[in-house]
């Protein structure tokens, strides 16, 4: 063969001055730029380009554009490939390469089409039907059918391509830039408007790309081109080609997706260029100049290669100058496919002739009669036959209805069918935007009805077919757009085109078939494999929503989202169901569009931008030691300090040792801060915590529980008055931002009056947590102009002073249970202060401890980490902490919750501390207890609580648990058990406090 | 994507805010508070179709909190107030 058999000798929009050299399923082959990939395919007279979702038939390219239901192709290899992709839509450049979706071992042998010889037993919901039983094989049938399905690949790679995110505000966003789409860009930009144009193709123009048209007196492209030209000399108006308006949300918020350097080898592509721009744009108004698809007939294997829109067929001739076939059939049941006609004749294609579903005269077929053109009136096409490609079509009289067939049959050969089944207005966005549709019945189309946003719909996208129409409409909806966005520049007057008259279209959403009751495959979703059988199946066995015979047919949820079936769908649904099209109503429009790569949506949130990670000023010094990191909200704190050769167990034992016979340092600096200062700042801890605060001197400190108002426990810590009005609050690491919220809300919400600022200081200061019985000693020899003796800082006090040259706070207070020192120095002396402690106690045996140790060492003091041992189910009372609520105050967060009668109920679950029976035992955390002897097989088995903290106590040489346990501060010394996957582990109940009940060692 | 008119800031992306559910919850008086009167402070909301009184917070901006009458249907924002103003009349 030639190279390009198929390439028209002049004429189109392509360049051959440029050959561009591509691969396709591992042949070579030539194209122009100007091409897409499906058009360079067809140049080349592939006609067979992908198979079948489900049955693997044999697939061409059936459209010219974003509707595609056929020709989907793997593009590209290693980390860039992209799966799914249409190859209509794809732009040819030099070194391309493309493979079949779906075939194996190629797309001409495909054994995956025996599926297509067993059609009969793979009907609607077949898997559903067939899958069931038994149920855990679903697991091994899932990945087999996967398999088999017609999907692309996802690489496995790293995306090597960067992608960007934008934000733009706009008077006006157009999507679209066709007819309408220019005209309304013009008539608003003309304004001052600050327009933004965007269109999913690289050339603007839409249809006028390849129709044989006229504006304002010359050809529609001349005026295409001095439009763009007037555009792009306005200052306010960014064209957007490549660019596809993806998704319309509320309040006027759209997404676009910019296709920046997809139409270049990636080898060409300008580095600085991310490969995709995700418009992220706010606009006053809208408007949807989005065109409309064309739809398919539904008639026997209408999904043969060779088998095409009508529109599609003139687009490759015209814009693309591919002859699309030798010898064509025209089938239409609307005036439009004459035009294909014309653009047939011009390219040399022969014509067999023109089915028109109409039976009476048009003033187009009688044209084509003029010209010598057969045209059968008031004829269907029934069935078309071929193997990879088709050879001959199937034609016979329709009867009054258009439900059955009025005579006989006869065959056309053709290697071209061009199909029209009318146009479906592009409604998605304007649905997606909230919009109501309506049922046009003239047009045989929904269009856009009631408005909910800013946005008008103008042209095509509103059932306006005729050109003339879509530039009056687009002028319009651009002017007013304009207008309402506040802007009373100049009208200018509307682009001109000469009316045409049409003939109705005359509905036909299911060719009658020849004979009665067989399962022909009269395709209505072309990639999803689904029939006009199937639909009729699902109605049979009552299905009636259309939303439900789409899930249960899988009609309309391939990659086109059925862009040319849906209507088809329901039509035939309503047909089968007796109901009304607009009736049946048609599924959800929803975002995006088409399909919206990941990298666009993630830009540069990947890698260390995905979830940014706190860390504190002394993280260096954490990561040199080879600590293991464990994340607490957004910090990463070191959770272990492994020595050489150590495991966690190992490394956590030697931590707690050195906190109970020598000195620990652990990293506090992720502890929330809170300062508090104003006049009624005393108020609102009153209010806050549980507690009474008034009688806290200035320089002590005091621990506070935070409950909500249902009574359950929120948040603790250690808060401590500096100064008359002023205050300092801690809170968990976790839960910092959360009841800096909190605070929040009450002050501005509730407590308007209150005289309280609130100063989030958690990064302000960096905390080292000193602790153990040689604390003081590491002290003084770092050095401290702090008294640091027990009279000199008693438990529960702050001084300030010095520690190591820095100024600090020193807090004595202890979470671990023996001596310690939280000492706050300003952020920027975290690692210095660091450092100098762990020099100074180097010969004090001191060890950095992770939260691993420091969590094991609290447990063993019976304290409580809120969210470990709490759920926001557990009250004060619960923990055994009524101590620590003052009823006699008038008020406090949850203090009435606390009195609701659930709460006040006997047989609560309540903390309590567990030991096993063999202390070598750890009970897993969240092990659920039963009581002792109950017998597991007898189910439920009523379980009595379940294990909140378990640890290995290096201090005490056994394990030690927590525990909620109903009514568990009555149970003190039951036996229970705690249940295991294999076996049941016997504990007692007992105190939680398990190590220095009596609190001695706090006060060193 | 909403696009909230913050009483101090100006219109900025809903991102930028933290919904506070239903707004004018009157916190009973706790000493008078019936359990029910408590649950139903805690708990019941009007939940309409249609006119919704609420309330956000500009979290990740000037971090006040304030009112807003936003339609659950259309999701209008017919209006936004302080928290120390009443509910607007006429909407």
């Amino acid at each position: 063969m030639p190279p390009q058999p198929f390439r028209l000798p002049q004429g189109g929009r392509i360049d051959r001055s440029r050959s561009l050299a591509f691969t396709f399923n591992g042949r070579r082959y030539d194209g122009h730029p100007g091409d897409t990939l499906a058009s360079a395919l067809l140049a080349n007279g592939v006609a067979l380009v992908a198979r079948s979702f489900k049955y693997h038939r044999p697939r061409g390219v059936m459209s010219a554009g974003a509707e595609e239901a056929c020709a989907f192709v793997q593009l590209g290899e290693g980390a860039r490939s992209d799966p799914n992709c249409r190859a209509t839509q794809i732009e040819l450049f030099d070194g391309l390469t493309a493979a079949s979706l779906n075939c194996w071992p190629n797309v001409q042998l495909d054994f995956g089409v025996v599926s297509d010889r067993l059609h009969r037993l793979l009907p609607a919901g077949f898997y559903y039907k067939t899958f069931m039983w038994p149920r855990r094989g679903w697991l091994t049938y899932e990945k087999l059918i996967r398999r088999a399905a017609g999907l692309g690949r996802a690489p496995s790679e790293p995306d090597p391509d960067r992608y960007e995110k934008r934000f733009a505000h706009a008077d006006l966003l157009i999507a679209g830039g066709g007819p309408a789409g220019l005209a309304a860009a013009l008539a608003a930009g003309r304004t001052g408007a600050r327009v933004i144009l965007a269109d999913e193709n690289g050339e603007f123009g839409g249809q006028l790309l390849w129709r044989d048209a006229e504006i304002d007196g010359e050809p529609a492209l001349r005026w295409v081109e001095r439009s763009l030209a007037e555009l792009s000399s306005l200052p306010e108006v960014r064209l957007l080609p490549r660019s596809t308006v993806a998704g319309y949300y509320d309040h006027n918020f759209l997404t676009v997706l910019e296709r920046v350097t997809d139409h270049l080898s990636p080898f060409a592509a300008p580095t600085a260029t991310p490969r995709q721009r995700l418009w992220k744009v706010r606009a006053r108004q809208v408007v949807l100049a989005t065109g409309a698809i064309e739809r398919p007939l539904v008639f026997i294997n209408n999904d043969l290669p060779g088998i095409m829109l009508a529109g599609a067929a003139q687009a490759y001739i015209r814009r693309h100058a591919v002859r699309p076939g030798g010898r064509a059939v025209i089938f239409t049941n609307n005036d439009s496919a004459y035009e294909t006609v014309a653009a047939l004749s011009e390219a040399g294609v022969a014509i067999t002739a023109v089915i028109d579903a109409r039976a009476g005269d048009t003033a187009a077929a009688e044209a084509c009669l003029r010209r010598g053109i057969e045209v059968l009136r008031g004829h269907a096409v029934i069935d078309a036959s071929g193997g990879h490609a088709l050879r001959e079509v199937t034609v016979a009289p329709l009867d009054g209805s258009a439900t059955a067939l009025a005579g006989a049959a006869s065959t056309l050969r053709c290697d071209l069918l061009c199909v029209s089944g009318g146009w479906s207005p592009t409604v998605h966005l304007f649905s997606q935007s909230g919009g109501k549709l309506a049922f046009d019945a003239a047009s045989g189309c929904f269009i856009p009805g009631e408005s909910r946003q800013a946005e008008r719909s103008a042209g095509a996208a509103r059932g306006s077919f005729d050109l003339a129409a879509c530039l009056a409409e687009g002028h319009a909806a651009g002017l007013a757009a304009a207008r309402a966005a506040g802007f009373a520049g100049p009208d200018s007057p509307p682009p001109q085109a000469p009316a045409q008259a049409m003939s109705p279209i005359r509905p036909l959403w299911e060719v009658p078939s020849p004979h009665q009751g067989r399962r022909d495959r009269k395709f209505v979703d072309l990639q999803n494999d689904v029939t006009a059988a199937d639909i009729a199946l699902a109605a049979r066995e009552g299905y009636r929503s259309v939303e439900h015979t789409k899930r249960y047919t899988t009609a309309g949820m391939g990659v086109d989202q059925g862009k040319t079936g849906n209507l088809n769908t329901l039509a035939i649904l309503a047909g089968e169901t007796q109901g009304a099209i607009p009736a049946v109503g048609t599924t959800t429009f929803r975002p995006p569009y088409t399909p919206v790569t990941i990298g666009a949506l993630a830009g540069r949130g990947v890698g260390d931008f995905y979830d940014p990670v706190r860390k504190t000023p002394m993280s260096p010094w954490h990561e040199a030691r080879g600590a293991v990191f464990e994340p607490v909200g957004k910090w990463r704190r070191p959770l272990y300090y492994p020595g050489p050769g150590e495991g966690m167990e190992a490394a956590v034992r030697r931590e707690c040792l050195a906190v109970r016979n020598a000195v620990g340092l652990c990293d506090a600096s992720t502890l929330g801060k809170i300062d508090i200062k104003g006049r009624d700042a005393v108020t609102l801890l009153d209010r806050v915590y549980t507690n009474s605060w008034g009688s806290l001197a200035i320089g002590r400190c005091r621990y506070g529980l935070m409950l909500k108002d249902d009574g359950m426990v929120f948040d603790d810590g250690v808060t401590t008055r500096l100064g008359e009005r002023h205050y300092l609050m801690t809170t968990t690491s976790g839960h910092a931002e959360a009841v800096f919220g909190w605070l929040e809300e009450w002050l501005q919400c509730e407590w308007l009056g209150l005289d309280v600022y609130l100063t989030s200081v958690t990064t302000h200061w960096a905390t080292a947590m000193l602790a153990g019985p040689r604390a003081r000693e590491v002290l003084a020899a770092a050095g401290t102009d702090i008294d640091t003796s027990r009279a000199g800082s008693p438990y529960m006090t702050v001084r300030e002073g010095h520690v190591a040259g820095i100024p600090a706070r020193l807090f004595r207070v202890s979470f671990t249970g023996e001596l310690s020192f939280e000492i706050n120095v300003p952020a920027r002396y975290g690692l210095a202060l660091w450092e100098t402690l762990m020099a100074a106690g180097a010969a004090f045996g001191i060890e950095p401890i992770g939260t691993e140790a420091l969590h094991v060492l609290r447990a063993e003091k019976g304290y409580i980490v809120v969210g470990h041992d709490t759920d926001g189910t557990v009250t004060p009372y619960d923990l055994g902490m009524g101590w620590i609520v003052d009823q006699k105050k008038p008020d406090f967060i949850g203090k009435r919750g606390l009195r609701r009668s659930d709460l006040v109920r006997t047989g609560r679950r309540q903390l309590v501390g567990l030991l096993t029976d063999d202390p070598a035992q750890i009970i897993p955390e969240g092990s659920q207890i039963v009581r002792s002897g109950a017998s597991l097989a007898a189910t439920p088995v009523p379980m009595l609580g379940h294990v909140t903290s378990s640890y290995w106590s290096p201090a005490l040489q056994r394990s030690i648990a927590m525990a909620l346990i109903e009514g568990g501060q009555d149970r003190q010394g039951e036996a229970v058990e705690a249940v295991l996957p294999d076996r049941t582990l016997r504990a007692v109940i007992g105190t939680s406090r398990f190590y220095d009940p009596e609190g001695v060692r706090l006060h060193g | 994507m909403l696009l909230i008119p913050c009483p101090w800031c100006g219109p900025r992306e809903e991102g930028e805010f933290a919904p506070g559910g239903e707004g004018h919850i009157r916190r009973p008086e706790p000493q008078a508070a019936s359990d029910q009167d408590w649950a139903e402070y805690l708990y019941y909301r009007t939940n309409p179709k249609g006119l919704h009184f609420e309330r956000w917070v500009h979290a990740a901006g000037c971090r006040r909190w304030f009112n807003v009458a936003r339609d659950t249907v259309t999701h209008e924002i017919r209006a936004v107030y302080k928290m120390s103003e009443n509910r607007p009349e006429g909407l």
